[in-house]
């Protein structure tokens, strides 16, 4: 098949790269504000009823919110396969961790009420609590510590070999980037929960999501700040090719400098941070103001500008080996095939526009506030 | 390599698989009857069938979230304990894995809400076209996800690359129309389809026994047998499919099913009973079908069908050809473009093999290094252990006859004998409830374990496939999936339970002298259910 040179690997490579991206944000906007809902439950619900609302607000929409996760595992797996076999068996009893909270959260969901015992409910109510904050300070943890280095090394047949423990991955500067990470999403469940649900719980919802905004500003400050003085970043040495063998051990990589010498190399990518900041700045003026709509639309800014951050402050790495800099996974020697890119590339230009057209039709369909009389009134057929 | 912890791994990815299919089937099978169901009522306006759809939606609600709850676990597991092979293969499994997720998982995931949310936001069309969907996304995901475990049985369309040290892809259609996967596709979701009326016939049949709902009993299981009959029927023939296509592709795999130890002239009898003996090589109190192997497995009299000695011996010339690809490969990683074109050539000849010789690294570091012995007792492994894939198969087998009987027998009394059925015949059809399941487990150890010691077939032996974790990390992970997926079943089965005794609720009072007759329903209003209340 000669159809797949049309686009030659290089600009292959970079795409998935982008659509990594694309994948990872899409899974923050969508089951972010399911998480943060979760793990806001405690705090915005004190009664049955009100914690019914807040948990149909997103009973409709969380399973296929879950599947940009699923779809971010699956892509990863496709298109940058070292990257999947380094990272889960490297995080290993961290992603157990995840993976527990998140089978929790599913069941939680459908199994809550269909009991009337409060034991049976309160139970399903620490599940979804669980769910929710569970993975998003996983995640940020987990993001600490790929802008850290992972110690991990490849053997020359390619088998990785991780060193780390798992209370390695619990440093300072991975807590920062955790706690961060679930500051933001709490922020995207606050806008989500001002706009879906009503009285009090909107109202409560609108006051954490502004303590999530304002903390998301703080670590993503400090985080920066970190990364400016206290932190060594990555670079490649020597000759850098661009469309060879995705093989690690072909290309030499230096330890050392700072992560932020990409913006001086593009100072373009500042956008990233200032969108970032920018938005989740919005958010918390907006949930103070009582807006709905475009406050939801600030906090998906904020997402989208932090976690553009991360990526372009980091390219072309993706996962740095501190034990073994060789071994790091780049954009140009951990993707898939140049076939199997273009395949997968097909894949998705057909089918992601749909996706969001018929994703954008069910949110249409289900527009409106939840509120207790509806909750009320639908006893059989909600959550 | 620590065996220890590929065992550990092995068990690990068998219970959570193993448990991902109790909840697979069900989801496959019942989202299809309860989408007919719906289009029943959509087209005769009769409530009855409205209930019957929102009662079978509801158990199926409580089945379809552990079947989402476990199969994430199920996508993330090839990376945490099996790295090697994700790293190996994942140019090819990774690929069918991600368009599962863009063209079915998306698709029953976000429609799957609506089904439960949508009944008073759209109208009785929109909201049938929603139930369809969310049916054919799930098939679609059985399609696609066996598409991806075909080429572990049936590696086609790849080829290894000595610079990037794993498999790549030559040919996306041939993955996808690799017959192996094919015949598994319709299948195991004629199986899923089997399971689902098995199980809405016996939640029925004990409503009849008990004489309660007796109307929507009545209807569910005319539904149930013919949709049974003809998924029967069809996992049955397409059974043969999968046993036919194993015959070209493992040729150990069906030697073990079979208990064949010898290469026996064309054509082979079929072993009905016996007892393999897998130290002597021989399977004792043998009752033997003369012929039927062979017309089975090659549709010919005159194809023979290696035995496993034969293909012990095969094994060991395949071993010794991978040795000369193996010792090829390593002068090309050294020096790479710069090896001579005589090494490169030597390994496009033998690199078919190369999985052969990695089969070797269970016994020395260094495959180059093996003596004649550890090359034999290599080529030993490559037989899978044969009696419980004999007996495994044949239960399944078994099933699947007695599947076809029963539907049989409750289509006729359905349709000519005005639904009469007799009290035995009714508890049968409850005792019979877990009888699929039990045969499409069989079904997937007779699949899974009669492929070892590979995890892809011929290319990556198991034991080279795992991560390289510690025994205290693989048990702790493990003692958890026991400790939270026991909890979970239990919780699920007692759901299930409570909403079967509960029966259909009625938000759609049925008049009790003419259960039948078409009412004027009121169009859904689009303002009731989760509407703003402004
Ligand atoms: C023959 C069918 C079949 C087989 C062999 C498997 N699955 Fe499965 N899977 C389904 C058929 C299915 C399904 C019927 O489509 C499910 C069950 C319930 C559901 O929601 O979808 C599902 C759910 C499901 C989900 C949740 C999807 C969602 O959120 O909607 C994931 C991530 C996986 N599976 C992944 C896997 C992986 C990685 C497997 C193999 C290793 C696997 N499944 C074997
Ligand atoms: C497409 C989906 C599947 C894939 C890709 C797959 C792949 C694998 C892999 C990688 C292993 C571990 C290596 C090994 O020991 O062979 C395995 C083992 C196993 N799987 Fe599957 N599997 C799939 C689905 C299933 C399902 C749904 C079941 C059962 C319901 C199942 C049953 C088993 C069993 C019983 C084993 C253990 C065999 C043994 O180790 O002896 N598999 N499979
Ligand atoms: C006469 C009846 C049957 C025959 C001849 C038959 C044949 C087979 C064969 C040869 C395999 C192994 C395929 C492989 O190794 O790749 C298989 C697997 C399987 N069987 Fe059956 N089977 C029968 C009945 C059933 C029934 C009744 C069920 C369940 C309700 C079932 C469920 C499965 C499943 C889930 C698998 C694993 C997936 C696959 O490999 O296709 N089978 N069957």
């Amino acid at each position: 098949m000669i159809l797949h040179e049309l686009i030659d690997f290089e600009t292959l490579r970079v795409i998935w790269w982008l659509l990594l991206g694309v994948l990872l944000i899409g899974f923050a906007l969508t089951d972010g504000f399911d998480m943060g809902v979760g793990a806001l439950l405690p705090f915005v619900a004190k009664t049955d009823l009100e914690r019914r609302v807040a948990i149909n607000t997103i009973g409709p929409v969380w399973e296929g919110n879950q599947v940009w996760f699923i779809l971010g595992g699956g892509a990863i797996f496709a298109a940058w396969p070292p990257l999947y076999a380094v990272s889960f068996s490297g995080f290993y009893l961290a992603m157990f961790l995840i993976l527990a909270a998140l089978i929790l959260r599913p069941v939680g969901f459908k199994y809550r009420s269909k009991r009337d015992s409060a034991r049976w409910r309160q139970g399903w109510d620490w599940a979804l609590f669980v769910g929710g904050a569970v993975p998003a300070l996983v995640f940020g943890v987990a993001v600490g510590n790929v802008l850290q280095g992972v110690p991990f090394r490849l053997t020359e047949d390619l088998m990785p070999l991780y060193e780390g423990s798992f209370f390695g991955l619990l440093n300072p500067f991975a807590l920062l980037t955790g706690l961060t990470s679930l500051a933001m999403l709490v922020m995207h469940g606050g806008a989500w929960l001002s706009l879906k649900a009503d009285g009090a719980v909107a109202a409560r919802a609108r006051i954490y999501g502004s303590y999530g905004a304002a903390g998301s500003i703080a670590g993503f400050v400090l985080a920066g700040l970190w990364l400016a003085i206290g932190l060594d970043g990555y670079a490649l040495a020597g000759p850098n090719v661009t469309d060879g063998p995705s093989n690690p051990l072909l290309s030499e990589v230096m330890h050392g400098g700072s992560w932020l010498a990409a913006y001086a190399d593009r100072p373009w990518i500042a956008i990233a941070p200032v969108l970032g900041l920018a938005g989740a700045a919005l958010t918390y003026l907006g949930l103070k103001a009582g807006r709905e709509v475009s406050t939801l639309l600030a906090s998906k800014l904020a997402i989208f500008g932090m976690i553009s951050t991360v990526g372009l402050t980091m390219f072309p790495f993706i996962l740095p080996s501190t034990i073994d800099p060789r071994s790091s996974l780049t954009v140009w020697d951990s993707s898939s095939s140049h076939l199997t890119l273009f395949v997968m590339l097909v894949a998705t230009v057909i089918f992601m526009p749909l996706i969001l057209a018929y994703t954008a039709w069910v949110y249409k369909v289900l527009w409106g506030k939840v509120t207790e009389d509806s909750v009320k009134n639908n006893e059989e057929t909600v959550y | 390599m620590d065996l220890d912890v590929v065992e550990l791994s092995r068990l690990q990815f068998a219970m959570t698989a193993m448990y991902h299919f109790l909840f697979v089937p069900l989801t496959l099978g019942l989202s299809i009857l309860v989408a007919i169901m719906e289009t029943v009522y959509v087209m005769t306006s009769r409530p009855i069938w409205r209930q019957m759809t929102k009662f079978w939606g509801t158990l199926f609600g409580i089945n379809f979230v552990l079947g989402v709850a476990t199969g994430i676990t199920m996508e993330f597991q090839f990376g945490m304990n099996w790295s090697y092979y994700s790293h190996y293969v994942g140019d090819i499994f990774g690929a069918p894995l991600a368009v599962e997720g863009l063209m079915a998982f998306f698709l029953e995931a976000t429609f799957v809400g609506l089904f439960f949310f949508g009944w008073d936001k759209l109208s009785r069309r929109g909201h049938l076209t929603v139930t369809w969907l969310v049916a054919l996304g799930s098939n679609f995901s059985a399609l696609w996800i066996l598409i991806a475990n075909g080429w572990m049985q049936n590696p086609v369309g790849s080829v290894f690359n000595p610079m990037s040290m794993r498999m790549e892809m030559t040919s996306f259609y041939d993955v996808v129309f690799n017959e192996v996967a094919q015949a598994k596709f319709v299948h195991t979701v004629s199986a899923g389809y089997v399971t689902a009326a098995v199980f809405v016939l016996g939640v029925s049949a004990w409503y009849l026994l008990k004489n309660r709902h007796v109307e929507l009993a009545r209807r569910s299981i005319a539904v149930a047998a013919s949709f049974g009959l003809a998924s029967a029927l069809s996992v049955v023939v397409l059974g043969d499919e999968s046993g036919y296509s194993v015959t070209h592709s493992q040729k150990m795999k069906l030697a073990a099913i079979e208990a064949m130890w010898e290469t026996e002239p064309a054509p082979a009898a079929f072993t009905a009973f016996g007892f393999p003996d897998q130290e002597a090589r021989e399977t004792h109190y043998a009752i033997h079908i003369p012929y039927a192997m062979g017309l089975i497995g090659t549709r010919s009299l005159t194809h023979e069908i290696p035995g496993i000695k034969e293909l012990v011996e095969d094994a060991e010339t395949r071993i010794r050809s991978g040795l000369i690809a193996y010792e090829a490969l390593m002068q090309i990683r050294s020096e790479r473009e710069a090896a001579p074109e005589a090494v490169k050539a030597r390994f496009e000849d033998h690199g078919a093999d190369l999985g052969f010789a990695l089969l070797l690294k269970r016994y020395v570091d260094d495959p180059l290094q093996a003596t004649d012995e550890e090359i034999s007792l290599a080529a030993n492994d490559t037989v899978p252990t044969v009696w419980p894939l004999f007996w495994a198969f044949r239960i399944m087998v078994a099933l699947g006859f007695g599947f076809i009987a029963v539907m049989a027998y409750f289509f006729y009394v359905a349709s000519f004998r005005n639904m009469t059925f007799p009290r035995p015949a009714l508890m049968l059809a409850v005792i019979m409830i877990p009888a699929p399941w039990i045969a499409a487990e069989l079904g997937w150890f007779v699949a899974e374990f009669g492929r070892q010691p590979w995890t892809v077939d011929g290319v990556l032996p198991t034991a080279l496939s795992v991560s390289h974790l510690s025994i205290t990390q693989v048990a702790l992970t493990l003692a958890g999936f026991v400790a939270l997926y026991s909890t979970l079943f239990l919780i699920e089965m007692g759901l299930m339970i409570k909403y079967i005794r509960k029966g259909p609720y009625l938000d759609m009072p049925i008049s009790g002298n003419r259960p039948d007759a078409p009412t004027s329903e009121p169009t859904p209003g689009r303002t009731s259910g989760l509407q703003p209340a402004e």
